[in-house]
C-alpha cells in the first residue's frame, strides 16, 4: 500500500517543438495511500500513458514519480512493487488456478508453508476455492481476469493495483458482478487501486475519487459527486451523466446570463475576464419544465421508461431537460433553471459564482 | 481482518533476486542474445558465399587449390550461361511450368478452400485429411506412374505435365494454408454482402479475395517455392522441350567432366529468382508464416 | 465459425478434387497393379500376389535403409526443432533488423534442391571447398567420399542448413502472437527467462510446432534430390535413405514389381505418421476453442 506521488510529471513521445506536442501535460497530484482512483477519459486523453508512467512502462520526460517518497521514476515494473491487471486476461494456461496465484510469491523465494497460508485466503476472497486446481486455460475470461486479479493481490508487499480497462472483454451481465467485487476487495484489503477506463459508469461506481481527463490533462478530480454536480471543466459535465450537461454560450452580465434574448438569473452573480469564451452549463437533471421559465422549442421526447428526455431548442441551441416518469410535457413548456445546478464557464473552466 | 495483520511476508521491497535482475544491464544481456542470429546467419550464407565464389573462377582454378577469392576473377560462366540457349533455356523451362503451377494451384484452392471453411458437406473431414495426405506423398513413388500417367496422355516432356504433376503436393498445401486464413474472416461479411445484393463471384472476388490477401500471397509464395525447387518429378517428366535447369546442370556434370565454375554460376544464378521472391514478400513472412493458424 | 450445412459444395471442391485425384489416385493404382505382379517377358504380366511385399519386407536392403532413414530423420529433428526454435527466440522481434534476418534465413529454402546438394558436394570436398579443406586444416580426417560417417555429418550437417529456417520462420510467426502484456505480467511476477519460456513462450508456440515437426518428419522422410547430388547414397549404401533405395531400385535397376510394392509401404508408413500427426493437430484445436 502506497502513497503515489506524481511531481511536475510531463511526457511527450517525441521530440518537443511546443507545447501541444506533450502527450501529457504537467500534473502534479498526490494519490493517498489505499485510496481507490480511477482514471477516466476517452480514447487518447493520455489516460494509458499516466498508468503506464506509474506503472513504470514509460519514464516521463519530465518529472519524478514516487512511492511513500521513494522516487522511483527511473525503476522497471518489476522493481516497483505494482501488480497489473491488463484488458484482456493474462493467465499462465498451463497452469492451475492455484498455481497461478502461487507463482508471483514463488518467484520471490517466499517459504512454502506462507505460500500454502496465503494463496487459499485469496482463493476464497475471490470465490475461486472451488476452481483452484483447474487449469486457468479453461476457464472464463471474467474468472481469468479474477485470477490476474488474484496474482496482483497476493503479494503482500504490492503497492498498488493497476487496471487497465480490466473488463473490456467481459460478458455484460458480468460486469457489474466483477466491478462489485472489485469494490469490495478494495475495502477489505485496503489497497491503493488505480482504474484506467472510457467508461462512466465503471469509473463512477468504483472509485472513490475519480481523475477525468482530456486531450492530456488533467481537468478535474473529484467524488463522482463533485463531478456530477460541480464539474470543472465543460468537458467533464458532458462526458459524465448521461445525458450529459447542457453548455449553452451565454454573455455576462454581472447577476445575469443572457441568450437569445433571455435572461437567466445567476444566484451570486458570475464575472469572467474579457474576451473569453463564456458558457452556461446546466444539467438535464436541473432544467425543469413547466409554465414559467424561458421560452423552450420541444424537438423530441425520448421515453426511456423511468424518465422522459426531452429535447428542444433554447435561443436557438440545443438543450435537454428530464421528467420523471408519468409527467407529461406540458403544452407551451418553458424551461426554468434550478439555481444549484447553474455553472459559469470560461473558456471551458469553470468560474466561481458568488453562491 | 485486513491484509495488514498477516506477518512475516517483507513489506517493501522485491526478494534481492528479483530486484538484481531488473537491475541487470541490460546491454549485456542483448549483445549476447544478437550474436545467436548473427552466427546462425553467418552459417547460413558460407556455402552460398562459396558459390558465389567459384562461379567467378575458371574450373582450373577451382581445382587448382584452395582460395578464399578469386585470384583471376572471370565472369566467363556467366557469360556462356546467359548466352548458350542451351543454358538459359532451362532456367526459363523452370519459371514457365513454376508459374503455371502457382496459378493452377492458387486458382482452385480458393473456391476448395471457401467451402471447407464456410460449409458443411458430406465427407469434408475426411476429403480435408486424404488431400494434405497428398503434400505427404514421396515423390519417389510417383516417378515411374507419372511418367506412365503424363505419356499417356501425350504430355510428356511439357511444361503443363511438370506443372500438373506438382499439383499433387502443392494444391492440398494450398487449400491448407488458404483455409486457415479464411477461416479468419467472419462469416457475417459474407451474409452481409448477400444481403446487400452481391452475387458470389462478384463477392468472392471485389469483397472477399482483399480480405484474405496477404494469405493468397503466401500461399502462392510456398506453391513457388515448392515447385521451383522440387527436381525428381520436374527432371523426369521432361527430356528436351522443357527441360528444368536442375537437368541441364547434371547433364553439364557428366558429360564434359566436373565443370565446376559454371556448374557455380548457374547454382548462383537459381537462388536469384528466389531472393527475388521473398524480398517481395518480406513484409507478410513474419506474420504469413503462421499459415493464419497462431 | 459456424458453417452451414450445404452440399452443394462439392461443386467448389471439385476442380480440386480432379486435379489431386488424377495426380494421385491413377497413378497409386498403376502402382499397386505392378506391385502384385511379375513381367519375365517384356510385356507379359503374371499375378504374383503379396510375393513382392514379401520379399520386400524381408530384404535386409530394406531394412537397412528403413533403419537408416529413422536414424537421419530422428537426427535431424532433434537438432532442426530446439535450434529453430532457439534462434526464433533470439531473433529482434520487429525492425529493419527483423526483416533483413528473415529474408537471409529464408535464402535457403528457396534454392532448388540439386543445387542445394551441389553446394554442399563442393564445399565439404576436402581440397576445394570451404568445410573440407577447413576440417582437415584442423587436424580431422575428413573425406565424405570414401568415409561413411563423415558422408552422414555432412548429409545431416546440409539437412541442418537447409531446413532449420522453416523452423525458425515458423516458431518466429508464433512468437510474434504473444501479446506484449503476457510478458509484462511476467516480468511483474519476478519470473525468471526459463519461466517465461516454458509457461508463456512454450505454450503458445504449440500449434506452430507441431506443424513444423509434422513438417520436417515428412519431408525428410521422402528426402531424395540432396542427398542423393551430394553422397550418390554412399560410399557404397551409407546414407542410402528409403526414397533414394527406392529410385535405384525403380528407375536403376528396372525391378518395377519390387519398387512398386516398396512404394506402397513406403507411402503407407507415412499415411500412419500424418494420420497421428493430425489427430493430434484436430485435438489441439478443439481444446483452444
Amino acid at each position: 500500500m502506497a502513497k503515489i506521488t506524481l511531481d511536475h510529471i510531463r511526457h511527450a513521445y517525441g521530440p518537443v517543438s511546443s507545447p501541444a506536442d506533450y502527450a501529457l501535460k504537467e500534473l502534479d497530484h498526490v494519490w493517498t495511500d489505499g485510496g481507490a482512483f480511477a482514471l477516466l477519459g476517452p480514447s487518447g486523453c493520455g489516460k494509458t500513458t499516466l498508468l503506464n508512467i506509474i506503472s513504470g512502462l514509460i519514464t516521463p520526460s519530465e518529472g519524478r514519480v514516487l512511492f511513500d517518497d521513494r522516487d522511483v521514476t527511473t525503476l522497471p515494473p518489476e522493481a516497483r512493487n505494482i501488480a497489473q491487471v491488463f484488458q484482456f486476461p493474462v493467465v499462465y494456461d498451463t497452469m492451475t488456478v492455484r498455481q497461478n496465484l502461487a507463482f508471483p510469491l514463488k518467484n520471490r523465494g517466499i517459504p512454502k508453508e506462507q505460500i500454502d497460508a496465503r494463496v487459499p485466503r485469496i482463493l476464497d476472497m475471490l470465490g475461486l476455492s472451488t476452481l483452484a486446481d483447474r487449469r486457468a486455460e479453461s476457464l472464463t475470461a471474467d474468472l481469468k481476469q479474477k485470477i490476474s486479479l488474484g496474482r496482483g493481490m497476493v503479494r503482500e508487499d504490492v503497492s498498488a493495483i493497476l487496471f487497465d480497462e480490466p473488463l473490456t472483454v467481459i460478458d455484460p451481465h458480468l460486469k457489474w458482478q466483477l466491478r462489485a467485487q472489485l469494490k469490495t476487495l478494495h475495502r477489505e484489503f485496503g489497497h491503493t487501486m488505480v482504474y484506467v477506463t472510457h467508461d462512466q459508469t465503471e469509473a463512477l461506481t468504483f472509485a472513490d475519487k475519480v481523475v477525468v481527463m482530456y486531450d492530456g490533462e488533467v481537468v478535474q478530480v473529484g467524488t463522482p459527486q463533485e463531478l456530477f454536480e460541480r464539474p470543472a471543466h465543460t468537458f467533464v459535465g458532458y462526458f459524465i451523466g448521461s445525458p450529459g450537461m447542457n453548455v449553452l454560450p451565454v454573455t455576462l452580465d454581472g447577476a445575469t446570463a443572457s441568450l437569445g434574448g433571455e435572461t437567466i438569473a445567476l444566484p451570486g452573480g458570475a464575472r469572467a475576464p474579457a474576451g473569453t469564451k463564456t458558457e452556461l452549463g446546466i444539467r438535464p437533471e436541473f432544467v425543469k419544465l413547466g409554465a414559467e421559465g424561458l421560452a423552450f422549442n420541444v424537438t423530441r421526447v425520448d421515453d426511456i421508461g423511468r424518465e422522459k428526455i426531452v429535447h428542444g431548442t433554447l435561443g436557438g441551441h440545443p438543450l435537454a431537460a428530464i421528467l420523471p416518469e408519468g409527467a407529461e410535457v406540458p403544452a407551451e413548456p418553458r424551461a426554468a433553471f434550478a439555481p444549484e445546478g447553474i455553472n459559469i464557464y470560461a473558456d471551458s473552466w469553470r468560474v466561481e459564482t458568488g453562491a | 481482518m485486513t491484509a495488514r495483520e498477516d506477518t512475516a511476508i517483507p513489506a517493501a521491497g522485491n526478494s534481492p533476486a528479483i530486484l538484481a535482475r531488473a537491475e541487470a544491464k541490460p546491454a549485456r544481456r542483448l549483445r549476447l542474445k544478437w550474436l545467436v542470429p548473427t552466427l546462425y546467419i553467418i552459417f547460413l550464407m558460407l556455402p552460398i558465399y562459396w558459390l558465389i565464389n567459384m562461379s567467378f573462377k575458371t574450373t582450373n582454378e577451382i581445382l587448382g587449390g584452395f582460395s578464399a577469392y578469386p585470384q583471376n576473377f572471370t565472369t566467363d560462366s556467366y557469360v556462356e550461361i546467359l548466352t548458350n540457349p542451351a543454358w538459359y533455356w532451362g532456367y526459363i523451362n523452370s519459371l514457365i511450368y513454376v508459374t503455371i503451377n502457382t496459378v493452377i494451384s492458387v486458382s482452385v484452392a480458393l473456391p476448395a478452400a471457401y467451402a471447407f471453411s464456410r460449409y458443411k458437406f458430406v465427407g469434408d473431414k475426411h476429403l480435408f485429411f486424404w488431400l494434405l495426405t497428398n503434400r505427404m506423398a514421396p515423390p519417389a513413388v510417383f516417378v515411374l506412374p507419372f511418367v506412365e500417367l503424363y505419356s499417356s496422355m501425350q504430355l510428356f516432356d511439357t511444361h503443363l505435365a511438370v506443372a500438373l504433376a506438382h499439383c499433387l503436393f502443392n494444391i492440398p498445401l494450398a487449400v491448407w494454408i488458404l483455409e486457415g486464413f479464411m477461416s479468419g474472416v467472419p462469416k457475417e461479411i459474407d451474409e452481409t454482402a448477400y444481403i446487400d445484393g452481391y452475387s458470389f463471384p462478384k463477392f468472392f472476388v471485389k469483397i472477399f479475395m482483399p480480405l484474405i490477401a496477404s494469405g493468397i500471397g503466401v500461399t502462392a509464395f510456398f506453391c513457388f517455392m515448392f515447385s521451383w525447387v522440387e527436381m525428381l518429378l520436374a527432371k523426369n517428366l521432361t527430356t528436351v522441350a522443357a527441360k528444368p535447369i536442375a537437368a541441364v546442370m547434371t547433364r553439364t556434370a557428366s558429360t564434359s567432366g566436373y565443370e565446376l565454375g559454371l556448374l557455380a554460376a548457374a547454382g548462383v544464378l537459381t537462388i536469384i529468382p528466389g531472393a527475388i521472391v521473398i524480398y517481395f514478400v518480406r513484409n507478410y513472412i513474419a506474420k504469413g508464416f503462421a499459415l493464419g493458424r497462431v | 465459425m459456424n458453417k452451414t450445412i450445404n452440399n452443394r459444395a462439392w461443386f467448389l471442391v471439385l476442380p480440386v478434387l480432379l486435379l489431386v485425384a488424377m495426380n494421385a489416385i491413377i497413378p497409386l493404382m498403376t502402382v499397386v497393379n505392378y506391385s502384385l505382379q511379375e513381367s519375365f517377358i517384356a510385356g507379359f504380366w503374371d499375378w504374383v500376389g503379396t510375393r513382392h511385399y514379401e520379399e520386400v519386407l524381408g530384404s535386409e536392403r530394406f531394412h537397412g535403409a528403413l533403419i537408416r532413414q529413422f536414424i537421419f530423420t530422428g537426427i535431424i529433428l532433434v537438432i532442426e526443432v530446439p535450434l529453430g526454435v532457439a534462434v526464433a527466440l533470439a531473433m529482434p522481434k520487429k525492425g529493419v533488423w527483423a526483416s533483413v534476418c528473415l529474408v537471409l534465413m529464408a535464402l535457403p529454402l528457396l534454392i532448388p534442391w540439386n543445387v542445394v546438394g551441389a553446394i554442399w558436394n563442393i564445399f565439404a570436398l576436402p581440397e576445394i571447398g570451404l568445410l573440407g579443406w577447413g576440417l582437415n586444416e584442423l587436424g580431422f580426417d575428413y573425406n565424405y567420399t570414401n568415409q561413411p560417417l563423415a558422408a552422414w555429418f555432412t548429409v545431416v550437417l546440409m539437412d541442418v542448413w537447409h531446413w532449420t529456417s522453416l523452423v525458425v520462420l515458423l516458431a518466429y510467426a508464433g512468437l510474434q502472437s504473444i501479446d506484449e502484456a503476457y510478458y509484462r505480467a511476467a516480468k511483474i511476477d519476478g519470473a525468471s527467462r526459463w519461466a517465461v519460456f516454458r509457461f508463456i513462450q512454450l505454450p503458445k508456440l504449440r500449434t506452430v510446432l507441431i506443424i513444423a515437426i509434422l513438417l520436417r518428419f515428412i519431408d525428410s522422410f521422402m528426402i531424395y534430390t540432396e542427398p542423393f547430388v551430394l553422397t550418390g547414397g554412399g560410399p557404397g549404401n551409407a546414407t542410402t535413405f528409403l526414397s533414394i533405395d527406392l529410385v535405384k531400385a525403380a528407375v536403376g535397376e528396372f525391378n518395377l514389381g519390387i519398387a512398386a510394392a516398396m512404394s506402397i509401404i513406403y507411402f503407407l508408413m507415412t499415411l500412419l505418421v500424418c494420420w497421428l500427426f493430425f489427430t493430434l493437430m484436430n485435438n489441439d484445436r478443439e481444446r483452444q476453442s
